[in-house]
């Protein structure tokens, strides 16, 4: 049995998407800027998928802007708005927990003259609300806030953050980090107060290469990439137009039996966390149920390295991610990991375990009985 | 442009009776070298000299890049090749070719007539001059310096002449396969990539085993060996790398021995299974990257109990080196970048905190009795288990 728990890394794309790709590829190849009818039909396609994601986020067609995933949609929101705004102010505020694709650009902003504020989280990997808006001052020009961290799936309070800061600021944008929580979650950006927001098409069965920013129409925002002024200028190139398509394929399908989709992945998850509860060794870090994200589990085995547990499964057939990428020469253990102060010697002991509505629950099952013949054998080698 | 290249060689030149078997093995490595450039070419010895001749267009620098991963070859120099039509035609290819690759530079230059057909109607000394001096009325900038002349122009008087001024160094060494095998102790680390370079430098064909412990090693761990043995393979020719599964007595071991001996059970261990290899596949030594006191297992103490159990001989080519000097091979092979990858081998992941540093045989010994009851069967097993990869150059 081949069991795939990796799907916050990256997803199958889904065979709808798959289709409409090809035919992109191959019929809709016309450059969309093109006057002619190829270009038309090129361009058709995004039309099309830009209406089916607005529809899930209850947006205009004018908001969403198609970048190469996840990593530029991020920098172009942090750099694009410090940018566009340092005149108002040079204060950024951030998480201490968010995905590197928000780090590192909050650090090259820190680089050219920028003060960042990093919020600390509680051992759930929650923001303190206090803090927030003990932060907010007037020179503050943009708050970025995950939706759902990657590593533990904690959930961030975004609603009240969002208000929070209209309150306090009300000139101060609010980026959010949704690409863990899109598909998962109902998002509607507009009436949650969320100034820009990033997706990733290939954590929702869609393909690699492609993703979007949300930006709230008359929000100020600088361009990041130059060139022939595609997009409102906002984001230069010809338009990735398969990757397009299978993006608003894939994004339309997640809204698909939504809320069935959403309780079979607490199942899983539930079913994985209590099939572990005897095991002494098994530590799960973050919140239980209904208040963490239905996809992610964050799982500390005492006294076997990530890597080797990974290892072990993978000989199983079984897919899933070390929590932190650590080897003995580099040790680079995880921000989040630390952030929610984990014990020292479990930093290198924690596999993420991540579902997607496919799984089922023999394969938990299986994963399961796997874990428990590997980890003892495992424990008994342990690095001095 | 020359599409024609003389090689040097020097060591083989003296190796008396056996000379023909040297410059056939380094024609044969010459020819091996050029199969993945496009084009055909025709490598030809004759009179202590090897010619390759490109018969179409050919990239020059690629092919000197791939000469220069030729054991044996000491210099490799761009040639003209031109029919002896009498003295006045071989002076006017003389001031064509300076002009071609000169231009009209000011340079100090020699020329330097070698006549191996001896039969010329102009003894050396007077080309020299003659030629010389049809070289000052045609560039005016030139000057001649026999001591340190910035241009060496060389005129070979063969069946043809050569003509030719550049002079780029080879790797040296002898031609692979000249010297016997070896067997290689490849890990993931800096150290034993370089090893294996050196000894094939000295004409020696190259095979390699490698100590995988899955799941404490990765699969990248495994790729990344095999990328290393694809830049010795560069140098040496074709690898077979056997790929053998040392978890079952890597754990044995951790189990029964005390753990500040680990490593050195373990590459004893090692040194045994590479040493059946060896034997069944005709290798005459087992080849390492220890360097004295590196680390706990490559103190003189510790090479000893590691040889204890070797009947073949061991080489360690790198014994006396820095770890500096070694990197710089390491850099200047092409191996540096993919040495440094951050996945663990097996060597590093069992270590203990303290190992020791100046074992005792006996200790040792006394220790390895501990794990009489099942070891030769897993040993038996790790060797029938093991994979052979062939692993050739890019």
């Amino acid at each position: 049995m081949q069991v795939y728990l990796d799907n916050s890394s990256t997803t199958k794309c889904s065979p709808a998407a798959q289709a409409l790709m090809a035919q992109a590829l191959c019929e809709g190849y016309g450059n969309p800027s093109s006057l002619h009818q190829k270009g038309v039909e090129g361009e058709s396609y995004i039309k099309e998928a830009r209406a089916r994601i607005c529809k899930t986020l209850k947006a205009k067609d004018t908001e969403i802007i198609f970048t190469s995933g996840g990593t530029e949609s991020n920098n172009l929101a942090i750099i694009g708005s410090a940018m566009a705004n340092k005149r108002s102010g040079m204060h950024l505020i951030t998480t201490s927990i968010e995905h590197p694709a928000v780090d590192s650009p909050m650090k090259f902003l820190e680089e050219q003259g920028f003060s960042v504020t990093y919020l600390e989280v509680d051992q759930y990997g929650t923001i303190s609300l206090e803090q927030l808006e003990a932060s907010i001052t007037p020179e503050t020009i943009l708050v970025s806030i995950m939706y759902v961290n990657n590593e533990i799936g904690a959930v961030e309070p975004i609603d009240q953050a969002a208000e929070i800061i209209k309150r306090k600021n009300p000139a101060a944008l609010f980026h959010v980090d949704a690409i863990q929580a899109y598909g998962k979650y109902r998002i509607h950006p507009k009436k949650l107060g969320i100034d820009l927001m990033s997706v990733s098409g290939h954590k929702i069965h869609g393909p690699k290469g492609i993703g979007f920013l949300y930006i709230k129409e008359k929000t100020k925002l600088k361009p990041i990439i130059f060139g022939g002024g595609q997009q409102g200028g906002l984001r230069s190139g010809t338009e990735n137009v398969p990757g397009i398509a299978g993006l608003g394929q894939a994004a339309m399908e997640s809204y698909d039996r939504f809320d069935e989709k959403q309780e079979r992945l607490y199942q899983l998850k539930e079913a994985f966390r209590n099939g572990l509860a005897q095991e002494p060794w098994a530590h799960f870090n973050g919140k239980a149920g209904r208040e963490s994200a239905p996809h992610i589990l964050s799982l500390t085995v005492e006294g076997v390295r990530s890597e080797v547990l990974l290892h072990a499964l993978e000989d199983k057939q079984i897919y899933v991610s070390a929590g932190s990428a650590c080897a003995s020469h580099k040790p680079a253990p995880s921000r989040t990991l630390q952030a929610i102060g984990i014990k020292k010697e479990y930093l290198d002991s924690t596999i993420r375990i991540s579902f997607c509505a496919e799984n089922t629950l023999e394969e938990v099952d299986y994963c399961l009985s796997a874990l428990k013949a590997v980890v003892p054998m495992l424990q008994r080698f342990t690095r001095h | 442009m020359s599409n024609a290249f003389l090689i040097k060689y020097g060591e083989i030149g003296i190796k008396g009776k056996n000379r023909h078997l040297f410059e056939d093995a380094l024609v044969r490595q010459i020819k091996h070298a050029l199969r993945p450039i496009e084009g055909a070419f025709q490598v030809t010895k004759e009179q202590g000299r090897i010619y390759i001749e490109s018969l179409e267009e050919c990239d020059q620098e690629e092919v000197t890049e791939r000469l220069q991963c030729v054991f044996g070859i000491v210099g490799i120099c761009p040639v003209e090749i031109r029919e002896d039509q009498g003295f006045e035609q071989l002076a006017r290819d003389v001031i064509e070719y300076l002009e071609a690759n000169y231009g009209s530079k000011s340079l100090t230059f020699k020329v330097h007539t070698r006549r191996a057909r001896k039969n010329y109607p102009m003894p050396s000394m007077e080309v020299n001059a003659a030629l010389g001096e049809r070289i000052l009325e045609a560039f005016p900038n030139m000057k001649v310096d026999v001591h340190n002349p910035e241009l060496m122009l060389n005129i070979e008087i063969r069946k043809m002449i050569n003509i030719y001024s550049q002079t780029i160094p080879g790797p040296g060494g002898m031609p692979v396969g000249t010297s016997g095998k070896g067997m290689l102790l490849l890990s993931g680390g800096i150290d034993s990539p370089v090893a294996g370079y050196m000894i094939a430098k000295r004409g020696v064909k190259i095979d390699a085993v490698y100590f995988h412990a899955p799941p404490y090693t990765s699969e990248r761990a495994k790729q990344k060996v095999i990328d290393l043995a694809k830049v010795i393979a560069k140098y040496a020719g074709p690898i077979y790398l056997k790929v053998v599964d040392f978890t079952a007595i890597q754990m044995y071991i951790y189990e029964k021995c005390p753990h500040d001996e680990l490593t050195i059970i373990m590459r004893r261990y090692m040194m045994r299974i590479a040493e059946h290899f060896a034997e069944e596949t005709g290798s005459l030594g087992l080849i390492t990257g220890e360097s004295i006191g590196q680390v706990a297992s490559q103190t003189m103490h510790s090479l000893a109990a590691t040889d204890d159990v070797c009947k073949f001989p061991v080489y360690r080519p790198l014994i006396g080196f820095d770890k500096i000097e070694i990197i710089n091979i390491s850099e200047k092979i092409g191996a540096y970048k993919t040495s440094i990858l951050p996945y663990e081998d097996c060597c590093t992941i069992f270590v203990a905190k303290h190992p020791v540093t100046k074992p005792s045989l006996k200790v040792i010994r006394r220790s390895e009795l501990k794990l009489q009851e099942q070891i030769d069967e897993m040993v038996k097993t790790a060797i029938e288990t093991a994979e052979t990869i062939v692993v050739e150059a890019e």
